[in-house]
């Protein structure tokens, strides 16, 4: 196997390559990324050079038990960037409000920040949890030891190097203008360079099962993989304009370029936060459950129709735009058909719980799944409806399509990642229980009242928006300025950003809970329910004399 | 052959044969779970999440 000096060697060759580019570089942004890397260079350098022991965890495993080691890194790295991310989205939402929160840099605008929160809570704290939760699945379900070891710790570090060069890059001002698909060539290469060492890493696993059956989580997670891997590659063809150099332009232009950035766009929605999130029902819903998911064979028409149908609704982003009638339309009908698997799926895990719905009065964390489904439903139903083109031409443009999205992010990846953080906290650093489940209540609650002032305030905003921006007068002109509607939506983006506020709130109670869980400390609480019980009336009957005559 | 008439040839095949075969294929996977004998494997790959809680 490789010794410990060739593997210097080869940190040692990367860093002299990172700083010859970063001294070669034709713009700043290009240096200091290079310099990013040379830093990871040296620290990947250092940690060999210390001599860490392979041979437990790489060169030769123990078959006999599972490999949780990235998963606990990535517990941990899911936690971290959601606070990240979280806090970025409270205080762009701030900006809106505030403007004087801009503070006048460049760095600090919120065109900047708010792609680092986008890519912070999708990419980081999203991506984190279906790389940690994937691998743990796809162990269980196959009852084998993840395959590649070395290979899955590659994939953990590359990728939040990945979230590093993705997040610096926004705030220097490097970008491909491209929602969610924003970082630039060099980083888009080096995340197909991770993404593939996943997909071995994962099928390997999958084809070194004992287990006959693939079970149908690991379909999703494979869907998405495979599907995220096929749509960054299409969506990012683009040709540097210096390979030293930051800039570079795509390959499709005009409404070509518009089309395949929607057809990546919306299946990232579709694939990334659906499919991946989807896979983590599958499993956690069930096992917190304690009882098999309500319809085996839902299941599967369910993920036939997510992957026939979801490819084909990107066009419903570029509705009354240059893009053929005919393809505006198909967007939209494959996008009103989504409707009717998704509601499948969400009504296989609420029917999961069956016979057992007192869970969601005793299980804090079964009540947040419920919830996950509840919006998984509602999201799946607004988005839809929103994509036909009449509702469109109302709502498109507006802070309704954000109240959407966060419905669906906060609601259903936000919650369904919560649930199941709680549920593999206690397992992964072999702890009784968590540190409390009073504190996943009060999270449930902070999360959702915080879901319910974000959305409502965003469709009255959005609404709002829509019909002042389509009101024309007597004479023929638009009735309405732009800023005249942006005056008018601000008390709105205050309640928003208390919605914000209250779900960062909610998040920071559960690294509370996280933390003291992994500290093995558990506190001493009154347990959600029990029976009542009232001692002074636990006492017998006594015959009171008859009051004399 | 022209860009237009690769554009024309590509979107008349993608809404006949193309449709058809992609319906097909569908119909055929959402079926296969339906088909005779399959209720029994179906429960065994349900409930297959749960053989680890009863190993010896």
């Amino acid at each position: 196997m490789v010794s410990a000096l060739s593997r210097s060697g080869l940190w040692l060759v990367s860093l002299l390559i990172a700083v010859a580019a970063c001294a070669a570089a034709v713009d700043t942004g290009f240096a200091i990324h290079m310099g990013i890397v040379a830093l990871a260079c040296i620290i990947g350098l250092i940690v060999t050079l210390r001599g860490v022991d392979l041979s437990k965890a790489i060169l030769a495993p123990d078959q006999g038990r599972y490999d949780d080691d990235v998963i606990r890194w990535g517990v941990i790295a899911t936690v971290f960037w959601g606070m990240a991310g979280f806090l970025a989205g409270l205080y762009i939402a701030l900006q809106l409000a505030l403007p004087v929160l801009n503070l006048g840099f460049e760095w600090t605008s919120f065109s900047r920040l708010r792609p680092l929160h986008t890519s912070a809570v999708i990419f980081a704290f999203g991506g984190n949890a279906l790389i940690a939760t994937s691998f743990y699945v796809v162990q269980r379900t196959c009852r084998a030891r993840l395959a590649f070891p070395g290979l899955a710790r590659f994939v953990f570090w590359g990728y939040q190097l990945f979230i590093v060069l993705a997040a610096t890059g926004y705030l220097l001002g490097i970008t491909q203008g491209k929602e969610y698909a924003e970082p630039e060539w060099y980083v888009d290469l080096w995340l197909t360079v991770v993404w593939v060492a996943y997909l071995a890493v994962f099928v390997g696993t999958i084809v070194k099962r004992t287990e006959p059956h693939i079970y149908v989580a690991n379909w999703f997670y494979l869907s998405f993989i495979v599907t995220v891997a096929m749509l960054h590659i299409v969506n990012n063809l683009n040709w540097p304009v210096s390979f030293v150099g930051s800039r570079s332009y795509p390959i499709f232009a005009g409404v070509q370029g518009a089309l395949v950035q929607w057809w990546y766009g919306h299946n990232a929605v579709g694939f990334f936060l659906t499919a991946g999130f989807l896979a983590m029902m599958y499993y956690f819903v069930p096992k917190q459950a304690e009882r098999p998911v309500f319809s085996y064979r839902l299941s599967i028409i369910h993920f036939w129709a997510l992957i026939f149908l979801y490819i084909w609704a990107g066009p419903h982003h570029l509705h009354y735009t240059a893009l053929p009638d005919w393809a505006q339309t198909l967007g939209m009908v494959f996008s009103v058909m989504l409707w009717m698997p998704s509601w499948g799926g969400m009504i296989n895990g609420l029917m999961t719980l069956n016979g057992a719905w007192d869970k969601v009065r005793t299980d804090p964390i079964i009540r947040m799944m419920v919830m996950a489904l509840a919006f998984y439903g509602m999201s799946t139903f607004e988005g839809p409806m929103m994509s036909i083109k009449s509702v469109n031409s109302l709502s498109h443009y507006t802070d309704w399509t954000i109240g959407h999205v966060h419905s669906g992010a906060l609601g259903w990846n936000g919650m369904i990642t919560f649930s199941a953080i709680y549920y593999l906290v206690p397992r992964l650093w072999n702890r009784q229980r968590l540190y409390s489940l009073r504190m996943v209540n009060w999270h449930f609650w902070l999360a959702t009242v915080g879901i319910v002032f974000y959305a409502a305030s965003m469709w009255v905003a959005g609404i709002t928006q829509g019909l002042m921006w389509r009101e024309y007068g007597a004479d023929g002109y638009l009735v309405n300025s732009f800023v005249e509607t942006v005056a008018a939506l601000k008390p709105m983006f205050f309640l928003r950003a208390f919605g914000g506020l209250l779900f960062l709130a909610g998040a920071a109670v559960m690294v509370v809970n996280v933390w003291r869980t992994i500290l093995g400390r558990s506190r001493e609480e009154a347990p959600m329910r029990d029976a009542a019980f009232d001692p002074e009336k636990d006492r017998p009957v006594v015959a009171v004399a008859p009051a004399a005559a | 052959m022209s860009a237009h008439s690769t554009y024309d040839m590509l979107r008349h095949l993608a809404d006949s044969w193309g449709l058809l075969m992609m319906t097909a294929i569908f119909v055929g996977l959402s079926a296969w779970p339906f088909r005779p004998g399959a209720k029994v494997l179906n429960r065994d790959a349900a409930t297959s999440i749960f053989k680890d809680e009863s190993d010896v």
